[in-house]
C-alpha cells in the first residue's frame, strides 16, 4: 500500500465508529503548543516528577538502556545508551529508514476505526524502538507518553521491532498531570517479533478521571518468537477501551497477556486481549485480574482463535467485587477452526470471602489489614519471562500503584 | 490461663453451646472428644472470637482478662493461636506470607528460623512459595497450619483435628512437634503454655501427653477425666456410653 492509499483509506474511516466502547468526539481535543526539548529527564518540571515515577519511569535513567519522553504532542527527550538498540520518535525513524513504511499499518489496519484513522491523518509522533538482530538488550528501555495540557489530543504511532534472535524489554508509562481535567490519548502500537526474538512489554497506565483513552495495539510474532505483555492500571479513567491482538503467525510463536486492573471511582473500562494462533504449535495465555470498586464498570474480555495444528490457548479471567454499585462483565471467547488444538478458559467473579478474612485475623491481622492482604493477593499475578531485575522492578511498581489506592 | 464460664453460643441463630464451663491452667493440655456436630469446633471458634459465633451468655477469661467481647486479632495478640481443620484457600497469598503474618513481620523475606522449622516438618522452600491451601493435600494442610503456629508461637494453642488426613508416617512427626508447641517436652514446672486439642480418632494422642480429657455431647461437656481412661471408654463403648459411665461413677463418688 502506498502512502497515498493509506491516507485515502484513513480518510474513508474518519467517521467509522469503533466496534466496542462509547463513541468519543475527537474534535473536542486539540494539538496544543510545542514543548522545548530537555537535556535530561531530571530537567522535566518538578511538578511532574512524581507522575513520571508513578508511571514506572526512572528519571535518573539508572538501569535503563534508553529513555523516551513525549510531552503532549512534542518529543522532549530521547536517548540510547546501548549499542544495537534504536530509540527515537517514529517521525524521525521514518526519515531515517526507508524500509520502515513496510511496517506501518501492517499489524493494525488503518481503517479499523476512526481512532486508528485519526492517528494516520493527524499523527503526533510516538516512539520507534528496535533491537538489532542477535542483540539481547536485557536492560529495559523506558518510554513515557505524558499529557500536561488540558484538552490535548495525543495521537501517537509506536513501532516496536525485535529483529531475529534479539531481545527487547520495554517499560512504558502513560501518565497525565493532575492539573489536566480532560484529554484524549490515541495510541497505535505495532509490534514485530521476528524469528527467535523476544519482547516483554510492561505498561503502566497512570490516567486520571478526565481521560479518554483508545489504544490500538497488535503484535506479529514469527517462528519461536515470544511476546509478553504486562498491563497495570490502578488509577481512575473516564473511558478506556482496548483490545490488543497478538498474531502468532510463526511456528511455536508464544504470546502472553497479563492484565491487572483496579477500577474505582466512575471508571469505565472495556479491556480485552486477543490471540490468533496461526502458526503450528503456537501458544497463548491470557490472564486478567479485575477489581471493581465504587461505581466502576469493567468489561474484561479474552479471545483466543485457534487456526493451526497443535495450537494451545488458555484464558483466565478473575474478578473481585468491592461494591454493590460496581459492575464487571467477564467475557472469555474461544474459537477453533480445526481439530488438533487445545483451547480453554476459566472465568470467575466473586467477593472477598468472610472465611479468608477470619483466617487472617486468626493469624493476628485486623479486619482491614486482612482485606488488604486478600486484595493484594488477588492481584498478585506471578510475572514470568522477565529478567530478574525487571521482575523485581515490576513488582515494586505494582506495590507502589497498589499502595496509592489502598 | 483460660477460664470459660457458663458459655452459651449461637451460630446463625442456632444455639450450639449451652452453659459450657471449662478451665485450662497454664502448663496443661486438654483433649476434647465428641461425635460429629456436638459443638467441638464451635467451642474453638468461640474461644478465638470469630464473628459468626455469637456469645449469648457467659464469659471467657484469658490470662486474667475478660476477652468475651474482644475481636479475634486482639485475642491472637494476647497469645492465642489455632490450627484450622479446613482453612480456606487464598489466591496470591503464599504460605510464606502467612508465616510472616503470623510472626508479625512486615518483610517479604522469610525468617531463617522458620525455614529450619519448615524443614523439620518436611516443608520445602518451594512449598512456602505456593498459594496457601490451594491444592494442598490433607496432610499438607496440617503441616502448613502447624508451621504457621510455630512461627506465631502462641501461649495457648488450639488444634482442630490435627491428625485428620495425615498419613501414618507423619502422625508421629506432627504429634511430636505439637507436643513441643505446648511445652510438653519440658518439665511440668517449666511449662508456660497450654493447649486444647480436638480429635476424632485419638490416634495422635499416642504422641501427645494430655492432662485431661473431656467428652462433649450436644453443646456441653458431658464428662471429664483422665485421658487414658476416657479414651479407653470411648474406644470400647462409644461416646454416649462413655458419658453414661462417667455420670454413674460420679454418682457413686457422691455417695
Amino acid at each position: 500500500m502506498t502512502k497515498k492509499e493509506i491516507i485515502e483509506r484513513a480518510g474513508r474511516a474518519k467517521a467509522k465508529k469503533a466496534a466496542l466502547g462509547e463513541d468519543i468526539v475527537i474534535e473536542n481535543y486539540v494539538t496544543g503548543k510545542e514543548h522545548d526539548p530537555l537535556n535530561s529527564l531530571g530537567d522535566f518540571p518538578e511538578e511532574y516528577q512524581q507522575d513520571l515515577l508513578d508511571a514506572g519511569i526512572e528519571p535518573s535513567e539508572k538501569d535503563r538502556s534508553g529513555s523516551f519522553l513525549q510531552q503532549d504532542c512534542s518529543v522532549v527527550f530521547s536517548t540510547v545508551k546501548y549499542p544495537g538498540l534504536e530509540l527515537m520518535s517514529t517521525t524521525d525513524a521514518m526519515k531515517k529508514h526507508d524500509w520502515l513504511e513496510d511496517y506501518l499499518w501492517k499489524a493494525v489496519p488503518v481503517d479499523i476505526d476512526k481512532y486508528a484513522a485519526e492517528v494516520e491523518l493527524d499523527q503526533t509522533h510516538g516512539y520507534f524502538i528496535r533491537s538489532e538482530a542477535g542483540k539481547k538488550v536485557t536492560m529495559p528501555v523506558q518510554s513515557c507518553l505524558f499529557i500536561t495540557s488540558d484538552k490535548i489530543g495525543q495521537k501517537v504511532h509506536n513501532i516496536i521491532i525485535a529483529e531475529e534472535d534479539s531481545e527487547l524489554h520495554i517499560i512504558t508509562g502513560c501518565s497525565v498531570s493532575h492539573a489536566v481535567n480532560s484529554a484524549l490519548h490515541l495510541g497505535v502500537s505495532e509490534f514485530y517479533v521476528k524469528r527467535g526474538a523476544k519482547i516483554t512489554f510492561t505498561m503502566i497506565h497512570n490516567w486520571s478521571r478526565g481521560m479518554e483513552v483508545r489504544p490500538r495495539s497488535a503484535v506479529v510474532i514469527e517462528d519461536d518468537g515470544v511476546f509478553i505483555s504486562n498491563y497495570i492500571l490502578m488509577t481512575p479513567v473516564k473511558s478506556l477501551q482496548m483490545y490488543p491482538t497478538a498474531y502468532c503467525v510463526g511456528r511455536n510463536a508464544r504470546a502472553t497477556f497479563q492484565t491487572i486492573i483496579y477500577a474505582h471511582g466512575d471508571t469505565k473500562i472495556d479491556s480485552g486481549s486477543r490471540a490468533v494462533l496461526r502458526g503450528e504449535g503456537s501458544r497463548s495465555e491470557i490472564i486478567s485480574r479485575v477489581i471493581a470498586a465504587d461505581n466502576a464498570r469493567v468489561i474484561a474480555r479474552g479471545d483466543v482463535i485457534g487456526e493451526a495444528a497443535n495450537a494451545k490457548g488458555h484464558i483466565e479471567c478473575r474478578g473481585l467485587m468491592l461494591s454493590d454499585s460496581a459492575e464487571v462483565d467477564s467475557i472469555p471467547e474461544l474459537k477453533a477452526t480445526r481439530k488438533d488444538l487445545d483451547l480453554s478458559h476459566e472465568a470467575a467473579v466473586g467477593k472477598v470471602a468472610e472465611e479468608e478474612i477470619q483466617y487472617l485475623m486468626a493469624r493476628g491481622l485486623s479486619e482491614e489489614e486482612a482485606t488488604s492482604v486478600i486484595i493484594r493477593g488477588f492481584l498478585n499475578v506471578d510475572i514470568t519471562g522477565l529478567p530478574d531485575a525487571l521482575a523485581r522492578e515490576t513488582k515494586r511498581m505494582f506495590d507502589m500503584s497498589l499502595e496509592k489506592v489502598m | 490461663m483460660l477460664e470459660i464460664k457458663d458459655l452459651t453460643v449461637e451460630v446463625e441463630g442456632k444455639e450450639i453451646l449451652r452453659d459450657l464451663t471449662l478451665n485450662i491452667e497454664r502448663g496443661e493440655v486438654h483433649v476434647l472428644f465428641g461425635p460429629n456436630g456436638c459443638g467441638k469446633t464451635t467451642l474453638l471458634m468461640a474461644i478465638l472470637g470469630l464473628p459468626n459465633y455469637k456469645v449469648k451468655k457467659g464469659c471467657i477469661t484469658f490470662k486474667g482478662v475478660n476477652i468475651t467481647d474482644f475481636p479475634t486479632n486482639e485475642r491472637v495478640k494476647r497469645g492465642m493461636g489455632m490450627s484450622f481443620q479446613h482453612p480456606p484457600e487464598i489466591r496470591g497469598v503464599k504460605l510464606g506470607d502467612m508465616v510472616n503474618i503470623a510472626q508479625g513481620r512486615k518483610e517479604e523475606k522469610i525468617d531463617e528460623n522458620v525455614i529450619d522449622l519448615a524443614k523439620r516438618l518436611n516443608i520445602s522452600v518451594d512449598f512456602l512459595n505456593r498459594d496457601v491451601n490451594l491444592g494442598f493435600s490433607g496432610g499438607e494442610v496440617k503441616r502448613s497450619e502447624i508451621l504457621q503456629l510455630l512461627a506465631q508461637s502462641p501461649d495457648f494453642v488450639m488444634f482442630d483435628e490435627p491428625d485428620s488426613g495425615v498419613d501414618i508416617e507423619n502422625i508421629e512427626l506432627i504429634g511430636k512437634i505439637i507436643s513441643e508447641l505446648m511445652d510438653r517436652n519440658k518439665m511440668p514446672s517449666k511449662r508456660k503454655k497450654a493447649g486444647l486439642i480436638i480429635t476424632h480418632s485419638g490416634s495422635i494422642m499416642r504422641y501427645i501427653k494430655a492432662d485431661r480429657a473431656h467428652v462433649m455431647l450436644e453443646g456441653r461437656i458431658a464428662c471429664s477425666g483422665m485421658p487414658d481412661e476416657i479414651t479407653k471408654n470411648i474406644m470400647e463403648n462409644g461416646f454416649e456410653k462413655c458419658v453414661e459411665l462417667c455420670v454413674r461413677s460420679e454418682e457413686v463418688g457422691a455417695e
